[in-house]
């Protein structure tokens, strides 16, 4: 991210940000309420586009690109993971994992019940959202964003409505991820989230005011 | 995958749906039904028209213009003007002889059976007739009043022996008389005199002009053959062979009109300005018209053919009848029409609110990379699937409406014409994309950003 300003009206959400993710790392983004960290993972996952500056994701700057090339690298390379979960009501947990794998490429119910397992739901596969629990829900949407094996996971504030026992259970399912060697960046309040992570951003009314890289990379500035 | 989607939207707004497809079913059911009347209608018309004998009436030009200044039917108090029966075999040699299909002479006298005033009619029933040119024709009213129902007996027919002898009734005269087939009746008629349909006071009155003729009124016995039932004034009267009531009325050779039934092309702009006076075209136009078997052209050259003649097409009445008809088609069309936007509207407002509703689902199918391509698809998908079950529903209850329109509005009932199906479909399949439009457009433009991260 090179000099990425987002703009709404007369807020600065993010205010000349520079900052560069390496692949691989775990980076969490932390801050107060409206500092802005929504706001750049919307720009990291392709969902906004920033008012100026340039982002470059494998080199390709995702700022220039139409909205069906955003949809594809979405697709593609990105798995999203909510606070809100944002579970499809009348789909079974196995159903809201097929259908990420509907919009990438084919539904496989064997491999979408793989996912599950891996998040430790396999005997809750043929279970509505409202059946169950926080945590589980949450679980079905970590496996719902890793079918596709992307390249980041993006997770905004994704332990925000679980307790601590199921936060613990999404976290070990991030360090196993991130073994993998998969990219995370995860929003979060939470100190211990962000103590989990490899590296810290904090960002206060769009700017980076701390970023322990610094010190390890030497780095992205506010 | 998809189907498990498709399934589950569905189920899960229910409510909704059940109001799309019964907008969608209001609109189709009101598309079949003006249509299927529209079409049915229209035919039955036409059929009728085709079934309804003579088109061209040729009377006497004097009885003509009286008639015409006096607006009476039926020749009114003219006495004394007969066209010539020996002019009757020009009427197949006019330029559209071939389009002539049937005629026949019909001689209006005033008359008394069993001593009741009536008018007698003598006309052929099933003349033989072998044409100069080689063609063979069975003219008469039989054919030319198919609509005529036979109460008892039969038609006269020349073809039989004995026949010119005998007589036809209608059946109002018949239960007057108390006369029935088999029955002998005795005929009188008033030497000389032309009928007055409407009141024989008047004809009895006015035998000053017929006494003055000098001529004595003749009678016979004749058996009834027939009663019919015309639902016409020609009920009261009684109907002989042409030779047999001129014979006894004194007028041989003469006859007051001549019916003809033609095979006539649509009138057009040339026709009808034609039809009011041929001179005012151009020589191009003329020959097109008088070579075209409009009904104006054919009762010119039949004119031409018999002296001192006017012969009038005598379906003034089911040509007001076309145009009134012309008119409910276009309402019908325009009903059709409006109910069908009307439905595009609801169907629009629905949708657009159903999909609103889904707004963080379709943000999320979004976010996950679904395309537009895709979500367009799931949309449309789910409004067809509505869109046929409604369909379905309202193609039946329109048929349902289209009986009801016809019983009460044409008592008639209606038949469903192929050609429905695939203009409904067509019609709803327009409908239903025109209302999916806008709703398309709204879920295309959510912005998967505002609709998944709540603030
Ligand atoms: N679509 C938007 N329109 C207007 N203001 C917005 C919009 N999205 C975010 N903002 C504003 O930008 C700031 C940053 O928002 P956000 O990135 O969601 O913060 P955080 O996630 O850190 O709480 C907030 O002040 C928020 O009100
Ligand atoms: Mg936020």
């Amino acid at each position: 991210m090179k000099n990425v300003s987002k703009i709404y009206g007369e807020l600065r959400a993010l205010d000349n940000v520079n900052l560069t993710i390496e692949q691989g790392e775990w980076v969490a983004i932390m801050g107060p309420s409206g500092s802005g960290k929504s706001t750049a993972m919307n720009i990291i996952g392709c969902m906004d586009k920033p008012t100026s500056g340039e982002v470059l994701l494998d080199g390709q700057d995702i700022a220039k690109l139409g909205r069906r090339e955003l949809t594809e690298i979405r697709r593609d390379k990105i798995g999203l993971i909510f606070q809100q979960f944002h579970l499809i009501s009348y789909l079974t947990a196995v159903e809201n994992v097929m259908v990420a794998q509907y919009y990438h490429s084919l539904p496989d119910e064997a491999e979408a019940l793989e996912a599950l397992e891996r998040v430790g739901l396999a005997d809750r596969a043929k279970h509505l959202p409202s059946q169950l629990s926080g945590g589980e829900q949450q679980r079905v949407c970590v496996a719902r964003a890793l079918i596709n094996h992307p390249e980041i996971i993006l997770a905004d504030e994704p332990t925000g409505n679980l307790d601590e026992q199921n936060e613990r259970i999404v976290l070990d399912l991030f360090r196993q991820l991130h073994s993998e060697g998969t990219t995370l960046v995860v929003v979060t309040h939470d100190a211990e989230v962000g103590a989990s992570a490899e590296r810290i951003i904090t960002l206060e009314y769009g700017r980076v005011t701390s970023d322990n890289a610094d010190t390890k990379f030497g780095k992205g500035n506010g | 995958m998809f189907f498990r989607m498709i399934r589950g939207m569905l189920t899960r707004q229910t409510g909704k749906m059940a109001m799309i497809a019964f907008t969608i079913a209001l609109g189709a059911s009101l598309a079949t039904a003006m249509l299927s009347v529209m079409f049915d209608v229209s035919d039955k018309v036409n059929q009728e028209l085709k079934t309804y004998g003579a088109n061209i009436t040729v009377v006497p030009k004097e009885a003509s213009v009286l008639s015409n200044l006096y607006e009476v039917e039926g020749g009114g108090d003219v006495s004394n003007v007969y066209l010539k029966e020996d002019e009757l075999g020009k009427i197949k040699t006019i330029f559209w002889a071939f389009n002539i299909v049937d005629f026949a002479p019909m001689i209006d006298v005033q008359a008394s059976v069993n001593g009741t005033p009536v008018t007698a009619v003598g006309s052929w029933f099933n003349h033989h007739l072998d044409l100069p040119t080689g063609e063979q024709l069975d003219a008469g009213i039989t054919s030319l009043r198919s609509w005529w129902e036979l109460v008892d007996g039969r038609w006269l027919d020349e073809s039989q022996t004995g026949d010119d002898q005998r007589v036809m009734l209608g059946h109002t005269l018949a239960e007057k008389l108390g006369a029935r087939v088999g029955d002998t009746v005795e005929l009188s008629a008033d030497s000389g005199a032309s009928a007055d349909a409407g009141s024989g006071a008047n004809a009895d009155a006015g035998s000053g002009a017929n006494a003055a003729a000098g001529s004595n009124p003749s009678s016979g016995s004749f058996e009834v053959v027939g009663i019919f039932d015309a639902g016409g004034d020609e009920d009261k009267q009684i109907f002989a062979p042409l030779d047999l009531v001129q014979s006894l009325s004194g007028t041989d050779g003469k006859l007051s009109s001549i019916e003809v039934s033609a095979i006539t092309t649509p009138d057009n702009e040339i026709s009808r300005q034609a039809a009011k006076d041929p001179s005012k075209l151009t020589i191009a136009q003329y020959e097109t018209w008088y070579c075209t078997a409009y009904v104006s052209s054919i009762c010119y050259q039949i004119q031409e053919v018999i002296t001192d003649s006017v012969a009038s097409p005598v379906r003034q009445v089911a040509e007001s009848e076309g145009a009134i008809l012309d008119k409910t088609q276009l309402l019908m069309v325009l009903i059709t029409i409006l109910a069908l936007l009307g439905s595009a509207l609801g169907i629009s407002n629905l949708v657009t609110a159903s999909v609103m509703e889904r707004g963080q689902e379709i943000g999320l199918f979004k976010a996950i990379g679904a395309t537009d391509r895709a979500i367009s698809g799931l949309v449309l998908t789910e409004i067809i699937v509505v869109a046929i079950v409604g369909g379905l529903v309202g193609f039946a209850a329109g048929i349902g409406f289209a009986q009801i329109i016809g019983q009460s509005v044409f008592n008639s009932s209606i038949a469903l014409k192929p050609m429905v199906v695939p203009l409904v479909v067509v019609l709803v399949i327009v409908v239903t994309l025109l209302g999916s439009i806008s709703a398309i457009r709204t879920a295309l433009r959510l912005d998967p950003v505002e609709v998944l991260h709540d603030r």
